[in-house]
């Protein structure tokens, strides 16, 4: 027996094989070559992987277009994206989402600037580019503005295909009336904010603020007010979400600051009520919410709506949540920054607020929108414990008398899984850009 | 921190920071203390009981394909119901790992096909709620099997129906017990073989084939030991008999429906761990390898997957975590897994305050338990490290 040796050894070294230069500028047989066909091997896989998807594709296609009966999503369109809300009534909510676009514009213009400059406080001269990120700089050349228009295609399109779909499916010419509307008011806002004096960028979130009451007012106050325990749909998955991370926020970001403190008495409580959330279900707190926060009222007070419990319920649980994402910024920022802040001489209260937090927070924007996609995500659970969500509906729909019993409920599922899944791409994909441009990670 | 030095005087009492840090303490826990203690009250004064008696009492119903009977007591139902929660978390575990990692490389396949495949499938199922995919696995896509009667019965190993499934399993066939002992001691017996082959290969560095070794022990005690007792397991097929199925493993529609949504949803998050550990390889650890001279193939199995695994093993374990609490999403489709079960035990006239805080705590021991194996991983891999 010989000493055996390693394989790799027994052999003269053979040539280290070059990396592959970039694929980009080949002929279309040199790019089959290199992407589908590199051994024999490959070249199996690409045909029996080819043969399942194009099968898949042809399926997928012919259900869509041609099996696949849609008009049990054009009848119930607005069922799916409001719920019961009233027809005549649905002016209200026009009116408010143009308030909350064109204040949230505002606001993320300004916030866009600052995020994108350095935390130095500068001149009150008019700040920096446009907001809008279409990644071309004159847009008052033609060419440009098809440039960017492809750019946002490119960037939104999952978003777009759903809302052209949905818009496909109204009657009248108003809905895409309306919606263009939005764009327009919501990119307005935008570049107004991105221009706003540095000292009037500060006070944008109270716009915001401002905002959501008028928003709130628009839809709940007066005659024929649709009070949030009537919400259902789209419109009722979005409204928890945005009051889910809105209310979770604050507590989420006083739990993160209770895990990091120096006094044992705040770190046992914060750790403590941060693992149970994040051990339990959503599910059991949604029912544990259901049976048990009218109770905690005194006796005097009326219980709480449903709604309300759900949302009181989603707050405590996403709270877990965001105490671990704040809590992973605020050790991303270097104790340099903070010993430099004592070091000037300011108290422990100025030192996490002007110094830490702003860079702690800043960190964790891509984590925070993906809490807020799982938000989202979250919201179907509301199905369970009996809302009148898209789930629901898409439920609910196959058992109308027109749609009963013809097995139509992929149909509505899949029109419901469109719109969760262009709301959910989309953000993540924004939240990969901006993990990108932050340059997260890359220190 | 300015802590007074023996010769300064003492601050007064208001400004002393060790005093104000005790107080603040002692002014949040007394806030913490009072509020739960007037939502204690509230409840009391709502006539809300936190009595656990209703445990020890009849349950009344019965849960499909367990031996629970109607005469068994809640806590019975519950821990039955648990039983589920940990059969559906543990196979979805093992399936997603092995549908995840494929998925992960696949992204990062030389082949565009595969590339791209990979690609639609994960930005699909990760953008869509783990219960819609399981709500559309349950009622759209396995509603369009045949009924029973005329169930799909593929080589006698699987037969598929709408309303329950069935695969073929190992039965008992005399000495089965025997040979499962045989096979757990053969296995050890492997273990130690190929730790040992593996010392002297780290100890010559030359090749000792210690996964040959091992390998071929168990192999060998297996074949023996089943030669020797004559066949001490058989297969069990299944196959419908009436209205329902004999032999093999049964299970029925919700099972699967979760199962299949939470492997289908979970996995898409999993491969893209995956796929991010491999790319967080330093891209100098390929070239080195390549640079002497290791395959493609090679490289990546003894280069990059290893140091790869090593980042993606916390976030996958979290993964895992998720599944097993998503596995609570059952209730909606009726599975009786724990909340499932729990819900019927509220429907039932039980009290629903306790049901649900005894289904929480074992949630929160079930997790707990996970975070304890990842933070043993976590450890084992730190130890690993240079």
């Amino acid at each position: 027996m010989t000493i055996p040796t390693s394989d790799v050894l027994a052999e003269p070294l053979a040539p280290v094989p070059e990396p592959e230069p970039p694929v980009r500028g080949l002929s279309p047989p040199q790019w089959v070559r290199a992407n589908l066909a590199s051994t024999p091997l490959n070249a199996a896989l690409t045909a029996t992987i080819g043969a399942v998807v194009a099968w898949a594709v042809y399926r997928l296609g012919r259900w869509v277009f041609v099996t696949a009966d849609w008009a049990i999503v054009r009848v119930n369109l607005r069922l799916f994206m409001v719920g019961r809300f009233p027809a005549d009534e649905l002016w209200r909510l026009w009116v408010a989402g143009y308030v909350l676009v064109s204040t949230v514009g505002l606001a993320a213009g300004a916030l866009s600037v600052t995020v994108r400059q350095p935390l130095v406080p500068e001149g009150d001269g008019v700040a920096g580019g446009p907001g809008v990120a279409g990644g071309t700089d004159d847009a008052s050349v033609p060419v440009g503005l098809v440039r960017r228009s492809v750019a946002v295609v490119h960037r939104f399109w999952p978003l777009l295909l759903a809302v052209v779909v949905v818009l496909g499916f109204t009657r009248t010419p108003l809905p895409a009336l309306g919606t263009v509307g939005l764009v327009v008011v919501g990119t307005a806002a935008w570049q107004l904010g991105a221009r706003l004096p540095a000292r009037l960028r500060r006070w944008t979130w109270l716009a915001v603020v401002a905002g959501v009451v008028a928003a709130l007012q628009v839809i709940i106050a007066g005659e024929g007010g649709v009070g949030w325990d009537d919400w259902g749909g789209l419109h009722l998955a979005i409204a928890a979400t945005l009051a889910g991370i809105a209310l979770a926020f604050p507590l989420g970001l006083l739990l993160a600051l209770g895990r990091r403190s120096s006094l044992p008495a705040m770190r046992v409580v914060s750790i403590g009520y941060i693992e149970a959330f994040r051990a339990v279900p959503l599910v059991t707190l949604l029912f544990l919410g259901s049976f048990m926060i009218g109770f905690l009222f005194p006796t005097t007070v009326e219980p709480p709506s449903l709604l309300v419990r759900a949302v009181i319920a989603i707050t405590l649980f996403e709270a877990a949540y965001i105490a671990e994402i704040v809590r992973g910024g605020l050790q991303a920022v270097p104790r340099g920054q903070i010993e430099a802040a004592q070091a000037v001489g300011l108290p422990p209260t100025k030192v996490m607020r002007l110094v830490v937090l702003p860079q702690a927070l800043r960190a964790v924007i891509p984590a925070m929108v993906g809490q807020f996609i799982s938000l989202f995500k979250d919201t179907s659970l509301l199905f369970i414990v009996g809302f009148f969500e898209l789930l629901r509906i898409s439920e609910a729909v196959t058992l109308q008398d027109a749609f009963r019993g013809q097995g139509l409920r992929p149909v509505a599922l899949a029109f419901v899984g469109l719109i969760y899944w262009a709301g959910c791409s989309t953000m993540s994909r924004e939240s990969q850009r901006l993990e990108r441009r932050l340059g997260v990670g890359e220190r | 921190m300015a802590t007074p030095t023996a010769t300064s005087p003492r601050p007064p009492l208001w400004r002393d920071v060790r005093a104000l840090r005790v107080a603040f303490q002692v002014a949040v826990l007394a806030a913490v203390v009072a509020l739960v203690a007037y939502l204690y009250d509230n409840l009391r004064a709502n006539d809300v009981e936190f009595d656990f008696d209703f445990l020890d009492q009849q349950a009344g119903f019965r849960i499909a394909y367990t031996d629970m009977k109607p005469s068994d007591t809640v806590l019975d139902a519950i821990l039955t119901g648990l039983r589920n929660t940990i059969t559906v978390a543990l196979i979805g575990i093992v399936l997603t790992l092995v549908l995840g990692t494929l998925l992960g490389i696949a992204r990062l396949s030389g082949n565009w096909l595969v590339r791209r495949a990979a690609g639609a499938y994960v930005e699909t199922l990760r953008n869509v709620p783990p219960l819609l995919v399981i709500i559309f696995v349950n009622s759209a896509a396995l509603a369009t099997l045949p009924p029973i009667q005329e169930a799909n019965e593929v080589g006698g190993v699987l037969v598929l129906s709408v309303s329950e499934f069935g695969i073929v399993s190992l039965r008992d066939g005399g000495d089965g017990g025997l040979y499962a002992a045989l096979l757990v001691a053969g296995l050890a017996a492997a273990v130690l073989l190929g730790a040992w082959r593996g010392r002297v290969e780290e100890r010559t560095g030359v090749p000792a084939r210690r996964w040959a070794w091992g390998g071929g022990v168990f192999v060998a005690v297996a074949v023996g030991g089943y030669v020797a007792l004559s066949s001490p397991v058989v297969l069990s097929h299944p196959e419908v008999v009436g209205l329902s199925i004999e032999g093999g493993v049964t299970m029925g529609l919700p099972f699967v429906a979760v199962l299949v949504g939470l492997v289908l949803y979970t996995s898409s998050h999993v491969a893209e761990i995956v796929r991010g550990s491999i790319l967080a390889v330093p891209k100098g650890q390929t070239e080195a390898a390549g640079a002497i001279g290791l395959s493609p193939g090679q490289r990546l199995r003894h280069v990059v997957l290893p140091q790869a695994f090593r980042i993606a093993t916390p976030p996958i374990i979290n993964q895992f975590l998720n599944l097993t609490k998503n596995t609570s999403l059952g209730v909606a489709i009726a599975f009786a897994e724990l909340m499932g079960v729990t819900n019927t035990v509220i429907g039932n006239g039980h009290p629903a305050i306790p049901s649900i805080l005894v289904a929480m705590g074992l949630y929160l021991v079930l997790s707990l338990a996970i975070s304890l194996v990842s933070n043993l991983v976590h450890h084992r891999l730190r130890l690993v490290e240079r």
